[in-house]
């Protein structure tokens, strides 16, 4: 005879059984993402103890990195962070958006998809294949090629000038900034791309028919729509460029200093860390150094978060319009 | 020169410079592949599969590498992928809607995008401080703390895009949810959620960064897993910023190879995925 399952008690009670574990299981993996992100935190906090208590304000505002007098601020890391990442940003999003504008408003179907592959598979190139290409190929030409020519025809000129002077090192701060560039193109494009597709086609075609040309729509119908979809996207770059490690470390130089010059050696934080931290030695140095990594969280936790933030608000504007 | 005119000149000039930089980045990606088959493509040999890193001068391969690479990301993927879907289960059947489900996704967002040398560090303080020494699990740990947001993203959206239809089937038939979710909606989101943890497998296998302070590297064969171990991108890593000819040679070849596996893993995701989109659409 057959028993429907159903209401066969002991068959009923280890479904609900395993409904428990299942369910209980599912809800473990997902607060452990919650508590991996509280973990960094506090294990990245408790590692720059011994340097924050030592050199508490003046971890932040001193420029001095010593490890033989065991001295130690993150102002030039700071620094080097800051400038590249920005740098790299002015660079990255006008081709981005061209980019975003060739795939969504001008590529025909065919080419579409081969190309916007191609753009994303920048993004999977892993940053040491960056670095070793930056510091092979790309240092010697800008050394060559680029940097005497900025020197020459910029560095007269008052007040940027500055930014311009001293030998072409080669590497140096301006080159870590185009590396870094190259790698957040494909990360803002992307992201780009697909807010320009939420433009409902409406909204462009009453643009086309009041005879505006492509570009006019582009500029002004199709931009002004995705402006915080943008930025979204752009604050995402941003944060990669904040974090990247290996591109930076073969072609910024290291050097713990604030040149007034983007022709110089310099250092990012990420930087320092791959290139310090194995070979610290004493409590303070590598505190130092985890203290750093701290800093960087904190920055880029900001950065990524208020991106996030915005495109968060956009996805929820896109679905309360369907 | 009138209104239209400027107006048509303008709009050629725009577009033309849109065109330019689309070429401008592929340009970069070409450039960056030519480089590493031309430097790599000459120290290609079996040698490169069957012998171990040699020291400065001699003759060698990297089979310690990539043996250790392979190892690292095949653990990194072993703790991270199941970890990964269970939670993108959680976000995607059980919870789609609430406030944690919000905070989570959000968190996971932001790791997603975290910088890898600081999971690098996180991991040294947990695991390198208190085993006392470097090993190849902690480097495997970090790798798995990487792919972990991926696989969580992923298949919460392949789980989202399996139809209604079918989960409400399976339920009006008096399935658990458990059994819904195993019987019915794994099955037919399998393609997507492979296709999400190849992505992961693509994104760490590259990673240098977390593997800097974690595995750290060893000239010899080793297969210990509490132990330093080789791995291909802090060969590369070390190798490339070398003097020595022989160790210069060896990092283009590795970079060749690990960057051409992951272009094929990433193409052949997206291949994928490509397919499970047009298919569903009927």
């Amino acid at each position: 005879m057959n028993t429907v399952a159903a209401i066969d008690p002991r068959h009923a009670a280890g479904q609900r059984l395993r409904e428990r574990v299942f369910r209980s299981a599912t809800l473990v993996a997902a607060i452990a993402v919650l508590a991996l992100l509280g973990g960094v935190a506090i294990s990245l906090l408790a590692g720059a103890w011994p340097a924050l208590a030592r050199f508490r304000v003046g971890f932040l505002t001193r420029e001095i990195w010593n490890p033989v007098t065991e001295q130690f601020g993150a102002l030039a890391a700071v620094y080097g962070t800051v400038v590249t990442s920005v740098l790299a940003l002015l660079l990255a999003i006008p081709v981005s958006l061209g980019i975003a504008i060739f795939l969504t408003e001008m590529a025909p179907l065919w080419l579409k998809r081969p190309v916007g592959v191609a753009i994303e598979l920048l993004a999977a190139v892993p940053s040491i294949i960056y670095g070793i290409w930056g510091l092979f190929v790309l240092a010697p030409v800008l050394q060559r090629h680029v940097q005497p020519w900025l020197i020459a025809w910029l560095g007269p000129l008052p007040v940027i000038g500055r930014l311009f002077q001293g030998p072409p090192y080669g590497i140096g701060v301006l080159t870590a900034s185009f590396v870094l560039a190259i790698m957040v193109i494909p990360f803002i494009s992307a992201v780009m791309r697909d807010v320009f597709e939420t433009v409902p086609d409406v909204l462009k075609e009453s643009g086309y028919g009041l005879g505006a040309t492509t570009w006019e729509v582009i500029w002004q119908v199709v931009v002004p729509y995705a402006r915080t979809g943008m930025i979204g996207g752009i604050m995402l770059g941003l944060g990669r460029a904040l974090g990247e490690t290996m591109a930076v470390t073969f072609v910024i130089g290291n050097a713990h200093r604030i040149g007034s010059s983007l022709l110089a050696p310099g250092t990012t934080i990420s930087a320092s860390i791959a290139n310090e931290f194995t070979e610290a030695v004493g409590d303070l140095y590598s505190s130092s150094l985890i203290a750093l990594g701290a800093l960087l969280f904190l920055i880029t936790f900001s950065v990524i978060a208020a991106a996030r933030f915005m495109l968060l608000r956009l996805e929820r504007r896109a679905l309360s319009s369907v | 020169m009138n209104r239209r005119t400027i107006r048509k000149l303008t709009n050629i000039l725009a577009l033309g410079l849109s065109g330019l930089a689309t070429a401008i980045g592929l340009f970069f990606l070409g450039a960056i592949l030519w480089t590493l088959i031309r430097n790599g493509l000459a120290g290609v040999s079996l040698k490169l599969f069957t012998a171990m890193t040699p020291p400065p001068g001699g003759g060698g391969g990297l089979l310690n590498a990539i043996y250790g690479s392979v190892v690292m990301t095949l653990i990194g993927i072993l703790i991270g992928g199941p970890v990964g879907m269970l939670a993108g289960t959680y976000l995607a059947e059980y919870a789609r809607t609430s406030r944690l489900s919000t905070v989570i996704r959000f968190v996971n967002d932001v790791l997603l995008s975290a910088p890898s040398i600081i999971i690098g560090l996180f991991v040294y303080e947990l695991l390198v401080i208190r085993m006392g020494h470097f090993s190849a699990i902690a480097g495997a740990v970090a790798l798995a703390i990487i792919a972990m947001p991926v696989t969580v993203r992923t298949t919460e959206d392949m789980l989202t895009l399996v139809p209604q239809g079918m989960k409400d089937a399976s339920t009006a038939m008096g399935a658990y949810p458990w059994r819904t979710i195993t019987s019915v909606i794994y099955p037919a989101a399998r393609s997507g959620i492979l296709t999400g943890l190849l992505l992961a497998v693509a994104r760490i296998s590259g990673e240098t960064a977390p593997l800097l302070f974690t595995a750290l590297n060893n000239q010899f064969w080793s297969s210990n897993l509490a132990a330093p171990m080789a791995n291909l991108p802090v060969v590369i890593f070390q190798f490339a910023l070398s003097p020595y000819p022989n160790w210069q040679q060896l990092a283009w070849s590795g970079a060749l190879m690990i960057t051409l596996s992951i272009l094929v893993l990433s193409i052949s995701a997206r291949l994928v995925l490509f397919s499970l989109n047009s298919g569903g659409r009927h």
